[in-house]
């Protein structure tokens, strides 16, 4: 029983991501609406977001800025040595920080492409609008 | 459809869960993802780059590739909803509306017929409904600077505390956003004019990539800041910290004009009037 506890209290933040990415997964699928399905698929980003971040913790580690006072020279590096385990994993931050914005990006693409629909269908729903097709 | 969507989406989750055993624990300073790479760039960066913002460094220096072709990416998603969207043509009859700003009179001009001789009182507005209330105005009027002086203390002070090209630019974009919904769209495109965002959304490709050409004539590798100090004077550690810079601005420009470009086309369907 402690076992389990300990492997949640390790692991719960995994199967948040998970429960997060199953809502915007079925918002993708399972919606009518192209707007709802839009949303979905920001739902699904927003998780890939939090568990690329999440990977990049560490215990009893700082922001990815090494520390140094204005005024002194910079590039002194020899004055004091960086350890690794005092600051957490830079490189999961920089990926995510591009997936942001071209997860607005794309939001814009999508928005754009559900407006087009719009005009020619005069609705969002997808199964009027594949019924309209039919009709053709 | 929702039963079979639920199943699929239910077994993934399952799937994932089952994985998760496999996982590193939250936090472990051993994860695999904290053991190879990144303690390179933790304990070198400053000594290769001397920028202390590790995150700033690896974006654009380290995987400079990478943040080109997003910022590619981006102005990729500019123009295609620009070419989605855009009606150049106006349909129905010429017409304009001018409103009254002291009495809030709207009057309506068929085309062919002269403008009202005192204009300054008249302002014109592209619908019966769009809405002018003055502390909102006011306020926002107020707010834009401080907002725009942020987003280039963000950009520029990237090497150093949170922040950079992309933040910065979302920044600047969103000020420009706030002017167009606070006044209306015209005042906006005033001050922004659709012809310069678009010259902007590529001018800040074109410094990235040229910067990278640049490093290239100078005979290293692309994007290779190093190559710069001979022209900036400094010794080749310093220069890729000023390169680093320079790209930072080049993405914030693009990334700032693609906002507010997207955000015209979206908002108004093409039309560039109030369309919200």
């Amino acid at each position: 029983m402690s076992e389990l506890l300990a492997t949640l209290v390790a692991k719960y933040n995994y199967w948040i991501y998970i429960a997060l990415m199953m809502i915007g997964l079925y918002a993708i699928i399972a919606k009518n609406n192209l707007v709802k399905k839009i949303v979905g698929m920001n739902i699904f980003q927003t998780a890939i977001i939090l568990f690329y971040v999440s990977i990049g913790a560490k215990k009893g580690a700082t922001i990815p800025i090494i520390e140094h006072g204005h005024g002194e020279e910079v590039h002194g590096a020899a004055s004091h040595v960086v350890h690794a385990v005092d600051y957490i994993n830079p490189l999961p931050h920089v990926l995510m920080l591009t997936a942001i914005v071209v997860a607005v990006a794309t939001l814009g693409v999508a928005l754009a492409l559900a407006v087009k629909v719009h005009d020619k269908y005069k609705t969002l729903e997808e199964d009027e609008i594949l019924a309209q097709l039919r009709k053709k | 459809m929702k039963v079979i969507g639920l199943l699929i989406v239910i077994l993934t989750g399952a799937l994932l869960v089952y994985a998760t055993v496999d996982f590193p624990p939250w936090g472990d300073p051993t994860s695999p993802a904290s053991t190879h790479l990144s303690p390179h760039y933790i304990e070198k960066t400053m000594e290769e780059t001397s920028v202390p913002n590790i995150v700033t460094a690896v974006l654009a220096d380290y995987r400079g590739f990478d943040t080109m072709f997003e910022t590619t990416v981006i102005f990729g998603a500019g123009v295609a909803c620009f070419f989605l969207l855009r009606v150049l043509r106006r349909e129905g009859p010429e017409q304009r509306l001018y409103r009254h700003t002291l009495t809030d009179m709207t009057i309506r001009i068929k085309d062919g017929s002269k403008m009202p001789a005192d204009l300054d009182e008249f302002e014109r507005i592209d619908t019966l409904w769009t809405p002018r209330d003055l502390i909102v105005t006011t306020i926002c009027r107020l707010l834009i600077p401080f907002i725009q002086l942020f987003a280039l203390y963000v950009i520029a002070h990237g090497h150093h505390s949170p922040g950079g090209g992309f933040q910065g630019g979302v920044i600047l974009g969103a000020s420009i956003i706030l002017l167009a919904i606070s006044h209306d769209m015209r005042t906006a495109l005033k001050r922004m004019r659709e012809k310069l965002n678009g010259l902007l959304c590529a001018t800040g490709v074109f410094i990235y990539a040229g910067t990278g050409a640049l490093c290239l004539l100078f005979g290293l590798n692309f994007l290779d800041y190093s190559a710069l100090a001979s022209i900036l004077h400094v010794d080749p550690v310093t220069a890729r910290s000023h390169g680093i810079l320079i790209v930072e601005i080049g993405v914030g420009v693009a990334v700032m004009a693609t906002m507010i470009w997207i955000y015209n086309n979206v908002s108004s369907s093409g039309k560039y009037d109030e369309g919200l």
